[in-house]
């Protein structure tokens, strides 16, 4: 066992999760190839996608493929950090939306 | 401007150097292109056919980009001469290939490059010209060349890795793209790319990174959009070529940590089949001084071809080259990665 839980060779590693459970796993591959085809939306639109939620996620994994895969795609540097801010606007949005359940919480019990 | 590794006593500019680091399984311990060939039972691989001359007529160039497989710039002097031309056109002239394939340096720098295109049109040939088209702007005396490319009716085929300035000023050196795009755009006044049937004026895409190219069906489309949207510049196609790991772009590689996992993405993306459409199938190389190989990338490396009475122009034996074992090592790998790499682009379709 290694002393740490994320090894950047585990990503390459991936596909052995259907060794202990091959019919998932394997439904699950050819799931995750379909979605990522070009359809109504690109394989390059989808591959941003895929990036800002990797970013929300924080999945180191998923981080390295789709940093690799827009780029090779053809999105600048400017526009992948435009996606990862739009995952930080969600997410920050996500925390702060919460703010109104503490200020409903707050004014129901205050004076 | 960079100058050339030769110039530099870069020991990357020696052959030897980079086929012992190709080869170097203390470096990347992939499998050997040969035995991924035997098992697919492709080995060995052959040519069917010599239809195409792919001749480089000096290293000579405008340009000094990060990327180069032959190391070109201005600083490189190795011109193809007038003899040797004489002899590529005797070769031409007794033989069915039918197109020839000019390519550099940038090949419109030659002196005897008007006259060498004059004298193969006569022979009825289809002519290509890898032109870097930031060429057309650098002198006056090439202001002309789209005119010229016209009147001999040329194929021309023009590296553009990128719509943005950005990515290919990084790889092809500062106001490459600016120029190039005033280049296309003098490409076009003059009718190339603008129609299916004739002057055709197509695009090469490659990499400006230690990656392979995405779908090349998927950047013609985004590039044709870009670049008429943009700049009112048409195209006929785009192709997608692999960056091979020799040259300078092996030098960025090593230099930048990124050899390793280049060497693995391209074994592990191979694709027997990407072989049966490679380059080296149905092209002969010639070099500057006349030696002929099976691709540009072998010529660089050193590799002659294998039969042994028929390495020059001199001694073309049409007959040896039409069957000949192809000489292949570890950079063979960037021809048959995903949906595979020529000077044409995708082989794999």
């Amino acid at each position: 066992m290694s002393d740490h839980y994320y090894n950047a060779d585990d990503l390459a590693k991936f596909g052995n999760i259907a060794e202990y459970q091959k019919e998932m796993g394997d439904k699950f591959f050819s799931y995750y190839g379909e979605v990522f085809k070009d359809g109504h939306l690109t394989a390059k639109e989808k591959s941003l996608i895929a990036l800002a939620v990797a970013h929300a996620v924080q999945c180191p994994y998923c981080i390295d493929a789709y940093s690799s895969d827009a780029y090779e795609k053809g999105y600048s540097e400017q526009q992948m950090m435009e996606a990862v801010h739009v995952a930080s606007a969600i997410k920050g949005g996500a925390v702060l939306v919460h703010g109104v359940q503490m200020m409903n919480k707050v004014k129901k019990i205050s004076m | 401007m960079i100058k050339s590794l030769k110039v530099l006593n870069n020991p990357l500019s020696n052959a030897d150097n980079q086929l012992a680091i190709l080869e170097d399984k203390k470096l990347h311990s992939h499998a050997s292109f040969k035995a991924k060939l035997v098992a697919s039972d492709l080995y060995p691989l052959r040519a069917n056919a010599v239809e195409i001359l792919q001749i480089n007529v000096g290293k000579m160039c405008n340009q000094v980009c990060k990327h180069c497989h032959v190391d070109a710039g201005p600083d490189r002097k190795e011109i193809m001469t007038m003899e040797t031309m004489q002899l590529c056109l005797a070769v031409l002239a007794h033989s069915s290939i039918k197109i020839v394939d000019l390519t550099g340096g940038a090949p419109e720098m030659n002196p005897n490059f008007r006259w060498f295109v004059t004298e193969i049109k006569k022979l009825n040939k289809h002519i290509i010209v890898r032109c870097n088209l930031t060429i057309i702007l650098a002198n006056k005396k090439y202001h002309d060349l789209p005119t010229f490319f016209k009147q001999h009716d040329i194929e021309v085929v023009s590296s553009l890795p990128s719509f943005t300035k950005d990515r290919t000023d990084r790889q092809r050196g500062d106001g490459v793209f600016e120029d190039s795009i005033k280049a296309l755009q003098m490409l076009n006044a003059v009718g190339y790319g603008v129609s299916e049937d004739n002057l055709q004026l197509n695009l090469v895409y490659n990499p400006a990174g230690a990656f392979l190219p995405p779908s090349q069906q998927a950047l013609e489309i985004e590039f044709k959009d870009e670049l008429f949207k943009n700049y009112g510049i048409s195209f006929n196609n785009l192709f997608a070529i692999t960056n091979m790991p020799i040259s300078r772009y092996l030098d960025y590689l090593l230099s930048t940590g990124n050899y390793d996992s280049y060497m693995e993405k391209l074994v592990n993306a191979f694709n027997p089949a990407a072989i049966k459409n490679l380059m080296c199938r149905n092209t002969i190389s010639v070099s500057w001084d006349g030696f002929l190989y099976d691709c540009d990338f072998n010529q660089m490396l050193e590799l002659p071809v294998s039969p042994s009475n028929s390495r020059h122009l001199s001694d073309f034996n049409l007959n040896d080259l039409t069957n000949r074992e192809i000489v292949i090592k570890q950079h063979c790998y960037g021809c048959t990665a995903g949906a595979g790499s020529s000077c044409g682009g995708e082989v794999a379709n």
